[in-house]
């Protein structure tokens, strides 16, 4: 594409063919007011602010009329004057009527001081509004879901809500109704906007009208600080933006990153921040007399220290929360301290395969966002991006619009991945593996993107791998949490004859060390309580009270995201880092915590690590759980995570917890049709009874999300890689 | 309440008149109006789950055109022309008149459920201001009398006929036509009224031609 | 001078049950269509253009240089191309596409199975108002009657040349007669104009290549076909073509639809019509609707067509001449359009949104009597700021009857500030107020 050379207010810009004069104006660095233009969406022309006039459209002759500068393409020889007596008169004009019936309720708007009508109506207005009728009114204001909120008076209906809800996640349960000067923005009687990125609408209004029930009233603009942070929710590395007052998170908001998440975030990092306020440990606390009591950190560490050392092996659970600061000082711990090998940040069914994969297929490699634009053909295995990676749901839909093919293997046809545009390839849990060696179409310039849940598919792993290299497609892992990657780059896997997070639980060591694992998480959820249980001394590192800090010997409090600063390590592999949001003086990163411990550990000797080795070899290494029961007569079961479940971070927050999609099970159509619309699901752990969709599934299989009932699937309900029954229970 | 199977059924076949079903929506919109009496949510529902739109999307579409109705509608639905050229010609008169004489302010339907009254904009019958529709059908040349006197016939259950079209049957009949089911009646009434014929009488009258080829 | 009627597309509407086929067979109906079918697209094309038939909808623009626009066929990637006919005649005063589709709606049906066959499309729509159900069963009736006859479906008259055409009832949207919004509302969205470019000649209908033309434009194809293109240029004017229907309405003493050459002038027109109202003497009008600036007694001579009307000031548009006499209060009569503009503004741009709402206000108060001298200047100027600010025409239009009244009748608006109230009395305006 060639450039364009033109003249705006007198000076020569030169910018690509294509380019809108609003654009090229922000390249000369002249600001033209508007409202309804936003450079990721469509434009559409219609709040009109930007006119300007064009006395020389590039052919000699101009525009007999202002023009906006948002829809017009630049032309070579262009002549624009977005400052002069035309232009000024148009710009004026409109914004004097925008203010027509605009309520002018600053003083009282959540979006005084940060607002653009505000803004540009003192740099583009007059002033005086000519105008002494009635206002338009409406009763305020009303709820478009239980979390965003809308002030119809204050709207200018510039469309970009309604717009980004359609083009960008594709939720188009917003829309304009009525029409005229009643026009507005609105949804369906009874069904709330729903989108697991609604937030942004409230984040792009260029006026009062969307706010959010979180922040609504709850500060002024002027009066918060606001920290770049990286969201902690997902393995996307979203940048965000922290608004904080006198030490307090106020409100979460997209920052503008062009080569991660542009100016989009979900609804989890921008509104799941009370986790951090909520139940959280201020003690360092030790066990007495079979009671934990509160304990000063000397006193605390030291008691970790002194356990550690005695025991003859350790464990070392990190989880998939660190920053990768933190995941290095857990690698060095197991390995320089307590000279274990028995270490494993995976908190979640996993398998033998996988910790091979991850060592030789995705540590040290990079795949980006930019690549999947770039890409013929994006195969989405074990992966659902607008649940598991709101950011790469984006940027896949994005670039699917563009023209992107993308296939996803599947267990059931869902809504994000015809939201994708994705060709979907039913597969059954398990039938992954000769899935993947069927996949028509891939070449050197495709990627292969696959979820960590192939842990559960025996072979399905290799097969992604094997498909890359017959195929010279990149690969990349897309894992849930913000710290496996991270994770994956400190290599927390099992080291050289060390046991992975399976087989610690079942080996029956001296000590763990568990760090932000839930055990409900884990594949077998009994199993972990009970190595806790048995465990002759268990430290935790945790920032709340939970299953593991009520069962350990030394409980040591640590920091969240916003109290440290750190670098989390995307799934594409690139480091984000983030300052510390809040100065406290007591909130210690794991690292610091660790290091406090290693400081205080006098290693009795090498033969504790000999021993430990020993007890290992007794063990078994692996445990394939994909492989334990394969009932013939059963449904297999397939499940993933919900983007909003029942999950610890998101406590704390109504408004964002009543926008969760209501949660179903999925079965196939014909079984629907027999057992109707509640069910009872069986597994090896236990039964319950919920309402059930039908829906396009892999054969012989049901859908059920993984943590939005009881204490979750591997804890109430299966086991992974089991299969389930259904029975109607409709009364 | 769910809309019955059959209009299901008559919705797809809408629906798949044209290339691309969302085409269908109008259409979609004015057989739910004939169906329900107005659009209701359940039949912005079914226009949803038939073209694959949320319903915020039908509502934005069935919120933008005037002859969609949120509320229910009479028996028959009574249009008095108010744009400009009526209005002065006597149709604000004769809107004043059957409001006091309905008891009904504009779009409201009288109290036994027969009519609802509407000032409506320009229909396309200048020649024969001031005009009144009576479901969509011509009454041409009307007066204060002329148009008492049919809100009177109709509430009673007369028959009335249009000036210029067929003997008026019910507001969601008329809606089921828009919805493009015919409904037989179309060799009732003239081709034209008078005043279109104005000019065509006038050059028979004078032998005025356009010239042959 | 041109100061006989022509009756072409109003022939036949006195005829018996002349909405059939076998009446408009009977005087020759489809016989363009075996002329056309006979003849290469690109001749027909060309025939409408050397026709100079020009776009009746308003707009004026030469009917055969719009078909011209669709790009050519590209083999590599065919798009289907739509005839979209424009029957959503909403323009206050505009009252001929109406009356023309009851009539004779199988002249509208042959005029789009010929353009559609010039054009090479292969769906047509007419998009007509909802709000005129005969017309509408007229047209059903229409296009039923033509499949049965095999003039639409497969392999027309034995030509190889298929079309499928659908009637489609919009559901009250003045805006609809813009022809993008039209295309939006027959995709079942809301009404509302797109950006341009692109044009519907490239991406239109389901961003195919789409040709939009008013339903009189299309009407007038058979007879062009049939007579020549010379034929039709030869009558009207050079540059404005052919004939066309005006429609008088208001205060003549016969108001209706005259077909003549486009040229002829209002006094001829009024003349035809018997005159104004006894007693009575013409105070304005308008030459093309309510969006076109009014006239007065001092246009009376003005040729009605394209280029004569607009040197005076104004826009031939779709030729509605609403009579309006000396009983009439023009502040009225301008305040009730402003407030038709307000009702059917489509809400997309601000100046036509915001700008109606609070020209309604003013006006109403100049009305009532409670302005102030200033507010004409006022509302000038926010005309000023809407004219050519708004996304589409109707803004324009809504700013017409505004700006041309004050400059015509600037002081019957301070009348009305000075009697605190208006000078008129509606009842003298009436069409019984004679009788009374």
């Amino acid at each position: 594409m060639s450039d364009v050379t033109l003249k705006i207010d007198g000076a020569d810009v030169t910018v690509p063919e294509g380019t809108l004069v609003i654009r090229a104006a922000e390249e000369a660095g002249i600001e033209i007011p508007r409202f309804c233009d936003h450079p990721l969406l469509a434009p559409v022309g219609a709040c009109r602010q930007c006119l300007v006039d064009i006395p020389d459209a590039g052919n000699g002759r101009g525009f007999p009329k202002p023009q906006a500068s948002c829809t017009i393409p630049v032309a070579e020889g262009m002549v624009v004057e977005t400052q002069n007596s035309t232009a000024v008169k148009a710009q004026h004009g409109i914004m004097e009527f925008l203010l027509v019936n605009h309520p002018l309720d600053c003083p009282v708007c959540d979006k005084g001081g940060e607002c653009p009508l505000q803004n540009q109506a003192m740099s583009h207005g007059q002033g005086e509004t000519r105008f002494e009728g009635t206002k338009r009114t409406f009763p305020k204001p009303i709820n478009l879901s239980p979390n965003v909120l809308l002030d119809r008076e204050r709207c200018i209906v510039c469309q970009r809500c309604t717009r980004f809800a359609a083009e960008i996640p594709g939720d188009p349960g917003i829309a304009l109704i009525q029409r005229g000067a009643q026009q507005q923005i609105g949804i369906a009687e009874d069904k709330p906007f729903s989108s697991y990125f609604s937030g942004n609408v409230i984040q792009i209004c260029p006026v009062g009208a969307l706010t959010s029930d979180d922040y609504r009233f709850r500060a002024r603009p002027f009066d918060l600080v606001s920290t770049p942070g990286v969201a902690e929710h997902d393995a996307c590395g979203a940048a965000i933006r922290i608004d904080h007052r006198r030490g307090k998170v106020m409100r979460r908001l997209a920052g503008n990153d062009p080569e991660v998440n542009e100016e989009w975030i979900s609804d989890k990092d921008r509104f799941a921040f009370r986790y951090a306020v909520r139940d959280r440990l201020t003690s360092p606390m030790v066990r007495e007399d079979g009671e934990l009591r509160p304990a000063s950190w000397l006193e605390a560490v030291a008691v970790a220290a002194a356990g550690l050392a005695a025991a003859g092996s350790v464990g070392v659970l990190p989880g998939g929360r660190l920053t990768l600061e933190d995941a290095k000082a857990y690698a060095s711990f197991a390995r320089d301290t307590l000279r274990t090998p028995h270490i494993d940040f995976r908190a979640r069914p996993l398998s033998a395969e996988e910790t091979d994969f991850l060592r030789s297929r995705v540590a040290g490699t990079s795949v980006t966002y930019a690549d999947l634009d770039a890409a013929d053909h994006v195969v989405l295995v074990g992966l659902e991006p607008e649940d598991e990676a709101g950011t790469l749901f984006l940027r896949l839909r994005k670039a699917n619009r563009k023209g992107l093919r993308i296939t996803a293997l599947s267990a059931y046809a869902s809504e994000g991945s015809r939201k994708l545009g994705a060709e979907v390839v039913l597969t059954a849990p398990g039938a992954e593996k000769d899935a993947l060696s069927q996949v028509n179409g891939v070449t050197e310039a495709s990627v292969i993107l696959v979820g960590e849940r192939l842990a559960t598919s025996p072979g399905a792993y290799s097969a992604a791998a094997d498909l890359a290299d017959r195929t010279g497609a990149r690969l990349a892992w897309v894992p849930r949490r913000a710290g496996d990657r991270g994770a994956v780059e400190a290599d927390l896997l099992p080291g050289e004859g060390g046991l992975d997070a399976d087989g610690i639980v079942r080996s029956g060591l001296d000590a763990l060390v568990v760090a932000g694992v839930d055990p409900d998480d884990t594949a077998d959820p009994a199993a972990f309580l009970a190595a806790l249980d048995q465990a002759g001394f268990v430290v935790s590192l945790e920032q709340r009270v939970t299953a593991v800090t009520e069962r350990a010997d030394v409980v040591l409090p640590v920091a969240t995201a916003s109290e440290k600063a750190g670098t989390f390590v995307t799934w594409e592999g690139r480091r984000r880092p983030f300052e510390k949001v809040f100065d406290k003086p007591a909130a210690y990163s794991d690292a610091e915590v660790l290091a406090h411990i290693t400081a205080e550990f006098s290693p009795l000797d090498a033969e504790s690590a000999e021993v430990a080795d020993e007890t290992v070899e007794s063990s078994p290494t692996t445990t394939d759980s994909a492989a334990t029961t394969t009932d013939s007569a059963g449904l297999r079961l397939a499940t993933w995570r919900l983007m909003l479940d029942n999950g610890t971070l998101q406590r704390g927050d109504k408004a964002l917890a009543a926008t969760a999609r209501p949660a179903f099970v999925r079965i196939p159509a014909a079984l629907h049709e027999k057992v109707g619309d509640v069910v009872t699901i069986a597994g090896d752990r236990g039964s319950w009874t919920l309402p059930a969709l039908p829906a396009e599934l892999a054969d012989n299989t049901v859908w059920v999300p993984t943590n939005s009932f009881g204490r979750g699937v591997w804890a109430d309900l299966a086991s992974p890689g089991s299969t389930v029954t259904i029975e109607g229970a409709e009364q | 309440m769910s809309l019955a199977p059959e209009t299901f059924d008559e919705l797809r076949e809408i629906a798949a008149r044209y290339p691309q079903a969302r085409s269908g929506l109008l259409p979609m919109l004015h057989l739910v109006q004939s169906v329900e009496g107005r659009v209701t949510p359940e039949g912005i529902q079914a226009c949803a789950d038939v073209l694959g739109l949320t319903p915020a999307e039908v509502s934005g579409v069935a919120t933008f055109y005037t002859m969609y109705k949120r509320h229910p509608v009479g028996k028959h639905h009574v249009g008095v022309c108010t744009n400009t050229l009526c209005a002065v010609m006597g149709g604000d008169e004769i809107f004043a008149c059957l409001r006091e004489k309905l008891e009904v302010g504009n779009d409201e339907t009288t109290a036994d459920g027969s009519i609802t009254l509407e000032h409506i904009e320009c229909n396309a019958a200048c020649d024969y201001a001031p005009v009144v529709m009576v479901n969509w059908e011509f009454f041409d040349n009307q007066t204060p009398e002329s148009a008492l006197q049919l809100v009177e016939d109709l509430r009673e259950g007369r028959e009335v006929v249009a000036s210029r079209g067929a003997r008026i049957t019910s507001w969601r009949e008329a809606e089921r036509v828009l919805a493009g089911f015919e409904d037989g009646l179309v060799d009732e009434g003239p081709a034209s009224g008078e005043a279109s014929q104005a000019g065509l009488r006038l050059a028979k009258d004078n032998d005025w031609k356009a010239p042959e080829a | 001078m041109t100061d006989t009627l022509t009756p072409v597309l109003t022939a036949n509407w006195a005829d018996e049950r002349a909405w059939t086929l076998s009446a408009y067979a009977a005087t020759g109906g489809y016989e363009a269509l075996d002329i056309a079918l006979g003849m290469a697209p690109e001749d027909v094309q060309t025939a409408v253009k050397d026709s100079g038939l020009r776009g009746r909808g308003g707009a004026g623009f030469p009917t055969g240089v719009k078909w011209g626009f669709l790009p050519p066929a590209d083999p590599e990637n065919p798009k289907p191309r739509y005839l979209v006919v424009n029957a959503d005649e909403s323009e206050p005063g505009t009252c001929k596409d109406i009356p023309l589709m009851m009539a004779s709606p199988h002249t509208l049906v042959e005029g789009v199975i010929i353009s559609s066959y010039a054009i090479r499309a292969e769906r047509a729509f007419i998009y007509v108002r909802g709000e005129v159900l005969h017309v509408i069963r007229r047209l059903q009736a229409a296009v039923r009657e033509a499949y049965e006859a095999g003039h639409l479906g497969t392999n027309i008259h034995g030509s190889g040349y298929d079309l499928e055409l659908v009637v489609h009832a919009g559901a009250g949207a003045y805006i609809c007669g813009e022809e993008t919004a039209l295309l939006d509302s027959l995709e079942g969205r809301r009404g509302q104009p797109r950006l341009r470019p692109p044009f519907p000649a490239v991406a239109g209908l389901y961003a195919s290549p789409t040709v939009i033309n008013n339903a009189e434009s299309i009407a007038s194809v058979p007879a062009i076909v049939k007579n020549g293109a010379s034929w039709f240029a030869g009558m009207g004017t050079e540059k404005s073509a052919g004939v066309g229907i005006f429609s008088l309405s208001g205060h003549v003493k016969k108001p209706g639809q005259y077909e003549a050459p486009l040229g002829i002038t209002l006094r001829k027109l009024i003349e035809l019509a018997g005159g104004v109202r006894e007693g009575h003497e013409l105070k304005f009008w308008t030459p093309g609707g309510s969006s076109t600036p009014l006239f007065t007694q001092e246009h009376l001579d003005v040729p009605l067509d394209f280029e004569g009307v607009a040197a005076a000031g104004s826009m031939l548009g779709t030729r509605a001449l609403q009579i309006f006499d000396d009983s009439v209060c023009v502040v009225r009569a301008v305040l009730r359009w402003t407030e038709f503009y307000k009702h059917e503004s489509c809400g997309k741009c601000t100046p036509c949104r915001e700008g109606t709402w609070w020209l309604v206000q003013v006006l109403e108060r100049l009305e009532k009597g409670d302005g102030k001298p200033e507010d004409l200047d006022l509302l000038l100027d926010q005309c000023d700021n809407i004219l050519g600010r708004s996304f589409c025409a109707l803004g324009d239009g809504a700013t017409s009857p505004i700006t041309s009244s004050i400059k015509y009748f600037r002081d019957e608006y301070l009348a009305h500030l000075e009697q605190g109230g208006c000078p008129f009395d509606p009842a003298a305006s009436t069409a019984w107020a004679e009788s009374k």
